[in-house]
């Protein structure tokens, strides 16, 4: 019969089915970072259990630590706390890799499991952490847990899950210039709304998938999860393998051959059958800009702030005047003449290596304008960071008038020193604009890498494609 | 984890959609290696009009008397009514503990985020599904009613109004028996060690890149 991708990935997981349809998922790879595993290790301790296999585990501090001043430390004694504890918790039960605070390859996890080929097609990637979906840019079956959940994949190897539904997002026809796989993934999520995935595991293809880098897929999965999917995935093809070549733990040799032979056989079926379809035309997608306080709050650049009194739906329509309060924002306002405070480049969504050459490439030779009051560029990780500095991007930020940062979460949730100050407006390359994200009071705005470039420059959103 | 199986409590409503984990507990609360202790940092962001920090003694803090569950009336609400998508966001744990914490065991809504949805249950709390009509009915009933309270059997599936009339909801049956017997499903796993080890050999012996060391 003919399988979807995730039916395959699905099917090679069960390790046990009840009658329900409730299954036993084997995990392959587990993902740990310091805020939601110090109670998973506690509790794993407590009821005196032994981790099923550590060497599934890759570790990294990442929300926590601080990006700039590495030499003094992490100064918040709480956040230091909860580092050393994931120091010492690791220390004491292994893994196959350790990148702690300071370590060249330390970094935000989804950038690091990637990059290191610890990431690999077919696998199941768990991870207290919602951008989980990130993995699946590599056929996995990848998903965030809570920390209840890490302790039962640490003491079983397993989780307890059932099957979610399919849906297919096809995204057909070419991506016009200056438009990004963010800006593909908020159109989606500002399509089916921030609970349209509910249930579901979204595979996205069609040839403007196909076009997207690796990079650019991992954006899209990343953002998965903000439009309420379980997990978004996208098949193997040839970007796939070429990206793994030669990564510290991806296979080599005849071991190699036989898993490039295995993965070229995870996509769906042709005949295969979804629960939901939904088709876009990439032609239509434009840069996108969010306006309220959740992601599917989101207009194309040339739009304007919408007007809450077209909205039929009170609830919805209550929604959106919160929004607009919060945001301090008046509808039919043009998008473009929102002016910003700070700018963010960074963040598990957008802080990988075309990333940064994207928004270099918009900013190099001018500068950022004077009303905005701090710009950051934050690489993903220590890896991500060296290489923009062998291009030369970090001089090109520096000239500009930006920050250049150690790699870690910063302003994307806030956590560490880096955050707006109430009633702050930012460009955001992160990928949640909820009330207080980053920093109580601050006002986010999503954006693709280049887009928040063209906004660092003009001081307010300006249409990417008009500048370059 | 403690049993679930019926509770009689006071129901106080939050009436919003999409109401994110962040608002939940927010960040800066993240930062603790514990589990407890997070009910007074719930909805942290609404409830004070202060910026909270973490362990901070809460109850000198300014309410915000506009937030509801700020209100006299609600105080001691153990059901939590809502509207959709509630818990959306990060999978922070944190946000069923401080509702926990806070006094909440059920939660009403007409959807929620998965991973939320998930912690719920592996925490004692019962999140359930009515349809958009019944949470608005619901809505509407305890704002006219003080004092308003839910009866809410999980065994029957039931919730029972106090104009006597009965809504059903579903469960699934795995999470439900072990929401009423307090089960720890980490140990319900194990029982399946053999089978676990067996599948793992397997696919040791199948994709030993998996394996690397
Ligand atoms: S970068 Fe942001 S979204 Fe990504 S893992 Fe860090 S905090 Fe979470």
């Amino acid at each position: 019969m003919a399988q979807t991708l995730y039916d395959k990935l699905w099917e090679s997981h069960v390790v046990h089915r009840e009658a329900d349809g409730t299954a036993l998922i084997y995990i392959d790879r587990h993902l740990v970072h310091e805020v939601t595993s110090p109670q998973a290790f506690e509790g794993l301790k407590l009821a005196g259990r032994k981790p099923w296999r550590p060497s599934s585990i890759v570790s990294t501090p990442d929300h926590n630590t601080p990006t700039d001043h590495w030499d003094e430390g992490i100064k918040d004694p709480v956040s230091r706390l909860q580092v050393e504890t994931l120091d010492a918790n690791v220390r004491e039960v292994g893994a196959l890799a350790y990148f702690p605070f300071k370590d060249p390859r330390m970094g935000i996890l989804h950038v690091v499991g990637p990059e290191n080929g610890a990431t690999l097609p077919g696998m199941t990637v768990v991870c207290g952490d919602s951008h989980t979906s990130t993995h699946g840019a590599f056929a996995c079956m990848a998903h965030g847990i809570g920390t209840s959940e890490v302790e039962h994949v640490m003491a079983t190897q397993c989780l307890v899950q059932k099957k979610s539904k399919s849906m297919l997002v096809l995204v057909n026809g070419d991506l016009g210039p200056g438009v990004t796989g963010k800006d593909v993934a908020l159109a989606v999520i500002g399509k089916i709304g921030t609970a349209g995935g509910t249930g579901y595991a979204i595979e996205f293809a069609g040839n403007a998938i196909r076009s997207l880098s690796m990079e650019g897929r991992m954006t899209l999965c990343n953002m998965a999860i903000e439009a309420g999917a379980r997990m978004g995935f996208v098949a193997v093809d040839d970007k796939t393998i070429d990206y793994l070549r030669g990564r510290p733990f991806s296979p080599s040799g005849e071991a190699w051959d036989k898993a490039v032979a295995y993965w070229r056989t995870l996509h769906s079926d042709t005949a295969a059958e979804f629960d939901k379809v939904l088709t876009l035309n990439a032609a239509d997608i434009r840069p996108q800009v969010t306006w309220g306080t959740s992601p599917e709050m989101v207009v194309a650049v040339d739009g304007r702030v919408p007007d809450p009194a077209q909205e039929a739906d009170p609830v919805k329509r209550e929604g959106m005047e919160r929004a607009l309060q919060y945001m301090g924002l008046q509808a039919n306002t043009p998008i473009t003449e929102i002016s910003i405070d700070k700018v963010f480049i960074g963040s598990c969504t957008n802080s990988r290596i075309e990333d940064l050459r994207e928004a270099a490439a918009v900013i190099k030779g001018k500068k950022v304008a004077a009303n905005v009051k701090l710009a950051l560029a934050v690489p993903g990780s220590g890896l991500v960071k060296r290489q923009a500095e062998e291009e030369g991007l970090d001089q090109v930020f520096l000239a500009a008038g930006f920050e250049w940062r150690e790699p870690g979460c910063s302003m994307c949730l806030a956590m560490n020193a880096d955050r707006l100050e109430p009633g702050e407006r930012c460009a955001s390359t992160s990928n949640r604009n909820f009330e207080g994200r980053q920093g109580p009071g601050g006002r986010t705005h999503l954006v693709s890498p280049a887009m928040a470039a063209a906004a660092a420059i003009a001081g307010h959103f300006a249409d990417v494609r008009q500048r370059a | 984890m403690d049993k679930f199986e019926r509770l009689d409590g006071l129901v106080a409503p939050l009436d919003r959609n999409n109401v994110d984990t962040d608002a939940i507990i927010p960040k800066q609360f993240l930062k603790s290696i514990k589990r407890s202790g997070f009910g007074p940092n719930a909805f942290d962001e609404w409830r004070y009009l202060d910026v909270g920090e973490p362990s901070q003694d809460c109850s000198q803090r300014p309410r915000n008397p506009d937030f509801v569950l700020n209100q006299a009336r609600y105080s001691g609400a153990q059901v939590l009514l809502t509207r959709a998508n509630f818990g959306c966001g990060s999978s922070r744990e944190h946000a069923p503990w401080a509702l926990l914490d806070y006094g909440f065991k059920v939660i009403l809504a007409e959807s929620y985020a998965d991973i939320f949805f998930n912690n719920c249950f592996k925490n004692g709390i019962l999140p359930i599904v009515l349809p958009a009509a019944e949470i608005e009915a619901l809505f509407q009933q305890v704002l006219a009613t003080p004092g308003y309270q839910l009866v809410v059997d999980l065994a029957a599936q039931t919730v029972t109004r106090p104009d006597g009339k009965i809504l059903s909801f579903e469960v699934d049956a795995f999470r439900k028996e072990c929401l009423l017997n307090g089960w720890d499903d980490i140990g319900l796993t194990l029982r399946h060690a053999e089978k676990i080890k067996a599948f793992e050999e397997k696919r040791r012996l199948e994709q030993p890149w998996l394996f690397a060391q």
